[in-house]
């Protein structure tokens, strides 16, 4: 389901995208631009549903006139731009922050990076094997949710989503700077003595799999997770009136982690606590 | 928004702190004892919330008066102002002044960055170590660039309590450094700001216009100012209008001095012509680029002249309100700026009716808390906001969406005090000082292997060489660092360069914030390399991949060959060179992209690995 939403008609912008002639509706990105003539440029930290934050720097193209690439994510299309996005300089940049990031932190469950570090010819290996990583050991401190901070890119997702982008609990936030920049509750504790309402949204944002299922993150370390097997259904949330969409995601005919479609005009893939992890009573088969 | 505060509570002390910035907590709602009236109201809302910009002086009340900021402490303050403690973290953690973890209530800072490295800073830390070990009450800690390069080697000490107590040790020896330590109260007082200022005592100094005032006006008295000549270029920016302000300082060609370059006089126009209310004027004394110590010695010598110029620009603008932002390393900037800030608000130069004229102007301080990334105009902003010190991404630029989300301008203390003279002497004049492109004096920090460090003004257009003379450089020069650690090395054959923004462009380097930094042979070069690398490592905020990993595999690529030389080198060069680029193109900010400028124009300029 693609709900088109209707706005105020907008003015179109002229401009050229790797030299061909591009019309989009004034205030998008160059990125929505680039998605609506079928070109794509790899992203990280962009979401659907939040305020690019453009962070990761992957989706980097070159625009004439500008002094430094320009993140094609956040940067509003102008008349008359003239954009590449499939420079030597940006394939250039693409490949040393694929390196940098895979070099630094698990990438193993972010879906497409592995076919773009074949594409860029990114090779991670070659910082050395002192190269500094995060290594940093999963936080499993409650039965809903693993924060396993070693897959964490620090796109900050997670805190839009948990502060004013969407869930306004600000449970969440980037402490410390540079390398040493983590994700953190307040005061650093365990997430069970934060302001954390377990909604799971940070999970639905989450692009890495820094943040999962307990449920998942049970099954892939015991080696049962299998995505391909897997069906998605999409219903209605039974616990209250708001009518909330939830796809619930099962595996021989068990629920193992619950979503909600982004494209839902109301709730834009958010959910709360029971919605999200409330799903114990359906299979309890007793 | 449902905001929750934990369980931990504040000790007597640091609720004092806070309360003592903030007054006393009205109601349960923000911290106060729960009363029966607080049953039946809420108070809360977007009152309470915009007061978030006093959370970075929250947490330096309580810094100041314990030395760290305990959980209780920080969630009383976050209960005060309404904000999300996990985001207050954030922040307190961000800055590299506080400490969220208990540590000694002092702390002495002692300065390793490349002036004072060459000053033998290494050998004075493992000296301070020795003497100030566990237990001895003193915390030390390895700092970034003090700012106090022309007495290198450097040290600060700062002993919370009510009041905070600090004391500076330059140039520091390990008794003074640690007496300083242990009794800043005793420790001598600083020498006077007019003995950075070499040209001070020397013929000529007649010639000065931005130093004139520096060591022969009084800087605690409004009245000696006025007395040599303060205040008048106000009474001119008032008789021709802002409209008038700002054909003057566009006619005389000023650009910023902070190291971009862009004209002061299209980014007020800017800004003036904004039609969102209010404006607003940010004066950036931030100053941390390793070598800058101009802003420092402008704002301890003659304080009244920036208090002045941040008027007139803010007229110019059309703001009532200017902050002035200054980095936490500065005690005796600080104290000399809110004396002449208090002077000028009593003396009706600042307030609702600037000189009668009907102009409604003040200002209010800002310290900073050790983040050399604050230096960046948007990362200003969000720290002044309350928010951690990370650059926006532009556009929108700041004199479009700035400050609080208003048209702001933003300018260095530099290119701000050169508005007095621009006013007073008329901007022909003005323009004919310097070459046609690079107008008026300029001031330049010159340390390292000279024998009179300190600053000096000269016209745009004087040689590095001439430069040097002045201050007397040693024998056996084997490179200078033009524009400090995002600058770039020249070699000693090259100083010839002219020091104006087109000379030092044609010549493939920068003038950046006028640091000149020379160095003789005796400095191990890689060693020096792999400092600028540590510095921007420290230094990154964090936000963007480039800049973040980029600097960590910068550093250690340069650890890998910092003994080698030739083919041994050859490939982490080339690594260097790769990522380098990549940093240089796609960082959000001047950190990353100039973070490797030094180290490429070392290894082109200078053949160092070769």
């Amino acid at each position: 389901m693609t709900l088109i939403p209707l706005g105020i008609p907008r003015r179109l912008l002229e401009f050229t995208i790797d030299g061909e002639p591009v019309r989009a509706p004034e205030g998008s990105t160059i990125l929505d631009a680039c998605r609506s003539v079928g070109k794509d440029v790899p992203t990280l930290c962009q979401g659907d549903t939040l305020t690019p934050k453009n962070a990761c720097r992957v989706c980097v193209v070159e625009v004439e006139g500008s002094r430094t690439l320009v993140p094609a994510c956040s940067r509003k299309a102008e008349a008359g731009m003239q954009v590449q996005t499939d420079s030597e300089r940006a394939r250039h940049s693409r490949k040393i922050v694929l390196e940098l990031l895979a070099s630094s932190v698990d990438l193993s469950t972010t879906p497409e990076v592995a076919g773009w570090l074949k594409e860029y010819e990114a090779k991670p290996d070659r910082f050395g094997p002192d190269a500094a990583r995060l290594n940093e050991e999963p936080k499993v401190d409650n039965d809903l949710y693993v924060r396993d901070y070693d897959k964490c890119i620090l796109c900050y997702k997670c805190v839009d989503a948990c502060g004013d982008q969407w869930q306004n609990t600000f449970a969440i936030s980037v402490t410390g700077r540079g390398f040493d920049a983590r994700i953190a509750v307040e005061h650093d504790a365990p997430l069970t003595d934060s302001a954390c309402v377990y909604c799971g949204n940070c999970i639905e944002v989450c692009p890495t799999g820094a943040l999962s299922f307990k449920s998942e993150f049970d099954m892939r370390a015991a080696g049962t997770w299998d995505e391909p097997a897997q069906t998605e259904t999409t219903t209605v949330c039974a616990y209250c009136g708001v009518g909330c969409n939830l796809t619930l995601h099962v595996q021989d005919n068990e629920i193992v982690k619950v979503t909600s479609p982004h494209d839902n005009p109301v709730t834009h893939g958010n959910l709360c606590i029971k919605g999200r992890f409330g799903y114990q009573h359906v299979q309890n088969r007793d | 928004m449902d905001l929750r505060f934990g369980d931990s509570k504040p000790t007597d002390e640091e609720r004092e702190a806070v309360d003592a910035l903030l007054g006393p907590p009205e109601s349960s709602w923000e911290g106060a004892d729960r009363s029966d009236a607080d049953l039946r109201w809420a108070r809360g809302g977007r009152a309470a919330r915009e007061r978030r910009d006093l959370l970075l002086p929250g947490l330096h009340a309580v810094n100041d008066r314990i030395g760290w900021i305990s959980e209780g402490a920080l969630d009383y303050l976050c209960r005060r102002l309404t904000v999300p403690p996990a985001e207050a973290y954030g922040v307190a953690t961000f800055y590299a002044m506080f400490s969220v973890k208990p540590r000694p209530a002092t702390v002495l800072h002692v300065c390793t960055d490349l002036a004072c490295a060459a000053a033998g800073a290494s050998e004075l830390c493992a000296g301070v170590e020795a003497r100030l070990g566990l237990g001895s009450g003193v915390s030390v800690e390895r700092s970034p660039c003090l700012g106090l390069c022309e007495r290198a080697p450097a040290a600060l000490a700062v002993k919370a309590g009510d009041p905070v107590r600090t004391a500076v040790s330059a140039p520091a020896t390990v008794e003074r450094a640690v007496l300083a330590a242990s009794s800043p109260d005793s420790a001598p007082e600083e020498p006077s700001a007019a003995l950075a200022v070499p040209q001070a005592g020397q013929a000529g100094r007649e010639e000065l216009v931005l130093l004139s005032r520096v060591g022969v006006v009084d800087p605690a008295s409004l009245d000696d100012y006025r007395a040599q000549g303060g205040y008048t270029a106000l009474r001119q920016a008032f008789a021709i209008g802002p409209a008038g302000v700002i054909r003057e300082v566009t006619d005389a060609g000023l650009v910023g001095r902070g190291g971009a370059a862009f004209p002061t006089g299209r980014k007020w126009q800017a800004t003036a012509s904004g039609p969102d209310r209010p404006h607003y004027l940010v004066c950036n004394a931030d100053e941390s680029e390793p070598g800058t110590f101009k802003d420092r010695v402008v704002m301890e010598g003659d304080p009244y002249s920036l208090v002045e110029a941040m008027t007139i620009a803010g007229y110019a603008v059309g703001a009532h309100k200017g902050y002035l932002y200054l980095r936490g390393e500065y005690p005796r900037a600080l104290e000399r700026m809110e004396h002449a800030i208090g002077q000028a608000r009593a003396r009706g130069l600042l307030g609702d009716d600037v000189l009668g004229q009907g102009y409604a102007f003040d200002i209010e301080m800002r310290r900073g808390a050790g983040a050399y990334i604050c230096g960046e105009e948007t990362a200003l902003f969000n720290s002044i906001e309350g928010y951690r010190g990370e650059p926006r991404s532009k556009p929108p630029f700041p004199v479009e969406k700035g400050l609080f989300g208003k048209p702001t301008a933003e300018n260095n203390v530099e290119t701000l005090v050169n508005v007095l003279p621009i006013l007073t002497m008329g901007a022909q004049a003005y323009a004919a000082i310097g070459t046609g492109k690079s107008t008026g004096p300029k001031l330049f920090c010159v340390s390292g292997s000279v024998d009179r460090p300190g600053i000096y003004e000269l016209p745009f257009g004087a040689t590095l060489g001439e430069l040097l003379d002045l201050a007397g450089v040693r024998k056996r020069l084997r490179a200078v660092l033009l524009g400090g650690a995002a600058g770039g090395f020249v070699r000693p054959d090259e100083l010839d360069i002219p020091l104006t923004f087109e000379g030092t462009r044609e010549a493939g380097t920068t003038l950046g914030s006028g640091v000149v930094l020379a160095f003789d042979d005796t400095v191990p070069l890689p060693r020096l390399l792999l400092r600028i690398a540590e510095f921007f490592r420290d230094e990154s905020c964090g936000q963007c991949v480039p800049c973040r990993v980029g600097t960590v595999r910068q550093e250690e690529a340069l650890h890998r060959i910092v003994d080698r030389t030739g083919a041994e080198a050859a490939s982490d060069i080339a690594l260097l060179r790769e990522v380098g680029r990549a940093m240089k193109d796609a960082s959000i900010c001047g950190l990353g992209q100039t973070a490797w400028n030094a180290v490429e124009s070392a290894i082109d300029r200078l053949g160092a690995y070769e």
